[in-house]
């Protein structure tokens, strides 16, 4: 662990400062994955600006029937939040399904979205890992292309056949795979100004740049995540297959919103986690359901569709058919009950 | 006192946070030593450049193998009590890297965060050459291990008998199959961790995590050239050991190095990733074939195992034994094999050899019983063995096996088994069941105690074992207290100190046999002296009595035929002019009752497993554990300790292993957010039952250790369950969830 500088700005304005200052300043809220990191000096900040007293930390309803939610509650109080639970229970589902209660205890909704990868090799700096090397934090390459990679990515990846420009990482987060299916905007504010990025922007496949693990420009905060009017309270399922029955990253999961009219879909949401650097969602794939009865002929079309273009690693190939496996259960659930999780 | 389910008397201690633990022992003018770490796994270090840290403001000193102080000369003086046939590795020895992890440097500091941060900047090249750590890959090389004084506990395989090649090729039922089992790390929750504090005349004491204050002393003595005088090692508490304090680790000689050489007090702590840097179960491939005549009994028996070991020691296990003591089969061909690789060498971890075994040769037998259409409950009842071949045919002290089976399947249900794969399921999940056997030794080695009855009347017995959380502190309370006749709250005692009475390291599940055999003794030679004693004080009412006359109880000696004619206890030490009474004693093994017996311990588990149809995702959801052990000394502590077994069945059949990525030599998942054990969601119904067994063949005390036996028998019976439950037979552990799709 490196020394580094400290700092509590008064306000959102001082943070944006002191943020575009520096490119080694680093936020810090509730410190569960940053700590970590720094720890394994896979993150080397020279200054942690702490944002736990700035005015982020409520859940408010918004004119137009959604819901905001600050970014510094931490994720246990927005999953047990009664309109969160009302409203949303998919994301509330979502939530719980993910760490511990210790981590949820401290965990951020901002913090959530800016969690890091899992992959062992980018933990690890003695390992070649493409997402490290930008910022000379160990040699350059993919370990993870020809190595150990039970865990990582099956879409969207960038791999070449050596693997010296690859990318197989995945976005760990449960969360942000709810918030994907349910449309939510993270509202930042940076050097420029305010600005609303939609979940599906927010996060990023790794391309050419595998360092870059979202959209944010230099400078800018999180303050807040809103979530739209509707939130498929009556029909959804958050499925997280695991390789333990908590406190472990998804290999795959699913959430699904759905709008059924009697027994036939009006709107589908279908998220994945646990298969990208970001959470994975088609809509071409979610309008093939629109109109039809649930089962599983006609939802296999729609895993299909998902996971066009699947490919695995060795390791990891057994989760293209478990994430098939695993849209095909999620669907079916959410339309036949009410939905739980799984 | 004894057999009374008695809360562990260390429980308050602990939970209010009063226990020390190795790096809790704050002494004056501390230092702190960080260790780098190797992170190539073969080679030679070219150049360390350590001016970097060394310019850090409250930097002390970088050692490396440049500058680091003499140590012993011969490879023997770095042996312990736990080593195996070979040559100790030394740290900061030369210029070689052996393995991945190996410590490089000792950054030491006025503080933790400096040495932490000093320590990255220590820079170093390496020559590398080419490693081998994969197993799989080097099979064909295996060959014998070299045998030596560790094997006196672990017997390498007996000569076969019969010809089993041929009784195979002959029988009309058979099964062979390959078993595999990767890495496994201890990951106590207490990482290691040594704080040396330098006294007077260079004077250590040494608080270190260890399973053995003894041995860390003896390797201290030995390595830097010291008489045992300079040297005291304690250790009072251990969070957590598993094994992996059996032998003294790195941290424990940099400390002491450090210390020596800078006339300091240091702590030098390990991180959770260098919990990978020492020993791990060995990754073990085994081979069985078995045959059976069509009445069900056993016709062959061939069982290899192939484990692998250090470039530097051969570590061995008893794998393919077990299956020799379990089955008396006339056509049996048992083998054991190392291959020497890339990594330091594996250490015993909790069952060593037992759990790797058993569960091979429990899902085998499993799958002859199937192949033979007889259940495999009953297979096992047909089988029964009645004397260890392995050690020429000797009859066993005790063995309430049957009663296991049979009271485990009772409490189980197991006679409702429908005995067709895929017979039982609810919706999505299909519902297996499955049981196994499990076995493990029964051993007493020497150790000594000392009793003292204190100035104000209280027991204070000592002896310089472990308790690793096992409840050693409170099973010796209560047998101190038994024998003396006092209440719990006025006996203490005490244990983790060099200064204390000798006993060997705590392993093997001996320490309730050895150091209760002590203490047994110890108190009893006390109980006579107090007599005496009692016999000459003025007027006695006991002047005339016989020591057979007589017995302890309230804290008085009583005259069995009148127990209101006493003497208090107190009243002696008043007499001996107010002076403390103490005896020490030691316990022997012993050998002439012993030797015409094979001793162990049995264990019935009996699993039900739901597996996810579509996810294969397995959750154990109900096990019984029926175990035979001896004398209980206390129910409670011995339960909690077949549950932990059983919770480290569930982990190894179904989430833990240590990943290496071969082409580095380097683990991966070198933390427990990736390193998977069970969390309290994964533990739902378990169930012990302690037969009734009488021994007075294995020790005075009549026990056996229960720290092993409650996990052996788990990973096949999970095994077997998940078999029963999909149709699927899945050799290879952990059986993670891609293995069942």
């Amino acid at each position: 662990m490196n020394p580094f500088a400290y700092s509590r700005p008064a306000s959102l304005a001082d943070t944006v400062n002191e943020l575009a200052g520096s490119s080694r300043s680093r936020i810090i809220a509730g410190g569960t994955n940053l700590i970590d990191l720094m720890k394994e000096n896979v993150e080397r900040p020279a200054q942690l600006i702490d944002i736990n007293r700035l005015p982020f930390s409520t859940i408010d309803e918004l004119p137009d029937g959604g819901l905001r939610l600050g970014a510094l509650v931490t994720n246990a109080d927005t999953a047990y939040h009664p309109l969160v639970e009302q409203r949303y229970p998919l994301l509330s589902q979502t939530i719980l399904a993910g760490a511990s209660p210790q981590l949820r205890n401290m965990a951020t909704n901002g913090g959530n979205l800016f969690q890091r990868t899992r992959c062992y090799y980018f933990y690890d700096t003695s390992m070649p890992c493409n997402k490290r090397a930008a910022t000379n934090n160990g040699p350059g390459g993919c370990a993870a292309y020809g190595g150990y990679n039970r865990i990582h990515a099956i879409l969207g990846t960038t791999d070449d056949t050596n693997g010296q420009s690859s990318c197989v990482a995945t976005y760990p987060s449960d969360m942000a795979v709810a918030l994907t299916a349910l449309d939510a905007v993270v509202q930042v504010t940076g050097p420029n100004g305010d600005r609303s990025i939609p979940m599906a922007d927010f996060h990023r496949l790794p391309g050419a740049e595998p360092w870059r693990d979202n959209t944010t420009q230099p400078g800018e905060v999180v303050t807040a995540i809103d979530l739209p009017t509707r939130g498929f309270p009556d029909h959804y399922t958050y499925i997280k297959v695991r390789d333990r029955s908590s406190y472990a990253f998804a290999l795959v999961s699913v959430a699904v919103g759905l709008e059924m009219d009697g027994d036939v879909v009006r709107d589908a949401r279908i998220a994945l986690g646990g298969v990208a650097h970001k959470p994975w969602r088609k809509s071409e794939a979610e309008q093939l359901l629109i109109g039809k009865t649930l089962s599983p002929e006609t939802i296999r079309p729609v895993a299909d569709a998902l996971l066009a273009g699947a490919r695995g690693y060795g390791h990891n190939d057994f989760k293209i058919e478990l994430a098939h496996r695993a849209i095909i259960r999620a669907v079916l659930k959410s339309g036949l009950d009410n939905g739980a999780v799984e | 006192m004894i057999g009374k389910p008695i809360s562990r008397v260390d429980g308050p201690e602990k939970v209010t946070g009063q226990a020390k633990y190795a790096a809790e022992f704050n002494v004056p003018d501390l230092t702190y030593g960080v260790v780098v770490s190797s992170t190539i796994t073969k080679g030679t270090i070219t150049r360390i450049d350590t001016s970097k840290a060394l310019a850090l403001d409250g930097v002390l000193e970088v050692f490396t193998h440049k500058n680091r102080p003499k140590t012993a000369w011969f490879d023997m003086s770095y042996k312990d009590q736990d080593s195996p046939p070979g040559s100790p590795f030394r740290p900061l020895h030369n210029d070689q890297v052996k393995y991945n992890g190996q410590p490089i440097a000792l950054v030491v500091a006025e503080t933790f965060e400096v040495a932490r941060y000093a320590a990255t900047l220590v820079e170093i090249d390496y020559d590398p050459e080419p490693c081998e750590t994969d197993l799989l890959k080097h099979l064909h090389e295996a060959r014998d291990p070299k045998s030596g004084v560790a094997n006196l506990f672990k017997p390498l395989p007996p000569k076969p008998r019969g010809d089993s090649a041929a009784a195979y090729a002959n029988a009309p039922v058979s099964m062979s199959a390959r078993y595999i089992h990767g890495m496994q790390h201890h990951n106590p929750m207490e990482m290691f961790a040594t704080t040396v504090e330098y006294g007077r005349n260079g004077h250590l004491t040494i608080y270190d995590k260890t399973q053995g204050a003894t041995n860390s002393q003896l390797y201290v003595t030995q390595a830097f050239n010291l008489s045992f005088d300079q040297v005291r090692v304690i250790s009072p508490y251990v969070g957590g050991g598993f094994g992996s304090g059996l032998r003294p680790q790195y941290q424990l000689f940099l400390a002491v190095m450090a210390a020596r050489a800078l006339e300091r007090s240091v702590r030098v702590s390990l991180t959770r990733q260098q919990m990978w840097s020492f020993g791990h179960r060995p990754a073990t491939v085994q081979n069985i074939r078995l045959a059976a005549n069509a009445d069900g009994t056993l016709a062959a028996v061939e069982h290899e195992a192939i484990a692998e070991t250090s470039q530097f020691e051969d570590y061995t296990e008893t794998v393919v034994n077990w299956t020799g003591k379990l089955y008396d089969c006339a056509n049996s061909t048992l083998s054991y094999k190392v291959k020497s690789l890339d990594m330091y060498s594996p250490l015993d971890m909790r069952a060593p050899g037992g759990v790797t075994g058993v569960h091979a040769i429990e899902c085998a037998i499993d799958e002859l019983a199937y192949n033979a259409g007889i259940d495999p409950l009953d297979f096992r009842f047909k089988n029964y063995s009645e004397k260890d071949w392995t050690e020429k045919d000797k009859p066993f002290s005790s063995k309430e096996l049957r009663a296991c089976f049979t009271q485990g399947a009772e409490r189980f249900g197991w006679s409702n088994r429908t005995p067709e794969p895929r017979s039982m399921r609810r919706g999505h999940t299909l519902i297996g069941w499955g049981m196994a056997t499990g076995i493990w030794d029964a051993n007493q080695v020497p150790a000594r105690a000392e009793a003292v009855l204190t100035v104000n009347g209280k027991l204070r017995v000592s002896s310089a074992t472990a308790d690793i959380g096992t409840g050693t502190y409170t099973i010796m309370t209560q047998i101190a207290a038994e024998l003396l006749g006092m209440p719990l709250e006025n006996v203490i005692f005490r244990l983790g100190d060099t200064d204390m009475p000798l006993a060997p390291i705590q392993g093997g599940s001996w320490t309730a046999a050895t150091v209760g055999s002590a203490v047994k003794v110890t108190c009893e030679a006390l109980a006579k002296k107090l007599f005496k004693l009692a016999r000459k004080m003025p007027g006695s009412p006991l002047a005339s009595a016989d020591f057979t006359d007589v017995f302890f109880a309230n804290s008085h000696i009583r005259l069995r035929r009148d127990p209101s004619v006493a003497v208090p206890l107190q009243a002696i030490v008043d007499q001996n002019g107010g002076r403390a009474i103490s005896e020490t004693g030691t316990s022997l093994p012993n050998m002439l009752k012993q030797k015409d017996y094979s001793r162990s311990a049995h264990a019935a588990a009996f699993v039900e497993v739901e597996v996810d149809e579509d996810f294969g995702t397995v959750v154990v959801t109900r096990a019984v554990s029926a175990v035979a052990a001896g004398r209980i000394l206390n129910p409670k502590t011995a339960r909690s300790q077949i549950i932990g077994g059983m919770v480290w069945g569930i982990s190894s059949a179904l989430q833990e292993e240590s990943v290496m990525d071969h082409r580095y030599g380097r683990y991966m998942n070198q933390n427990l957010a990736e390193y998977h054990i069970p969390v309290c969601a994964d533990v739902r119904d378990l169930d012990v039952i302690f037969v009734e067994e009488v021994d007075d063949i294995v020790n005075p005390l009549g026990v056996k250790g229960v720290g092993e036996v409650g996990l052996v028998a788990m990973p096949a019976a999970i095994a077997n369950a998940v078999f029963h439950a999909t149709g699927k037979r899945i050799h290879d552990l952990p059986i993670q969830l891609d293995r069942l799709l």
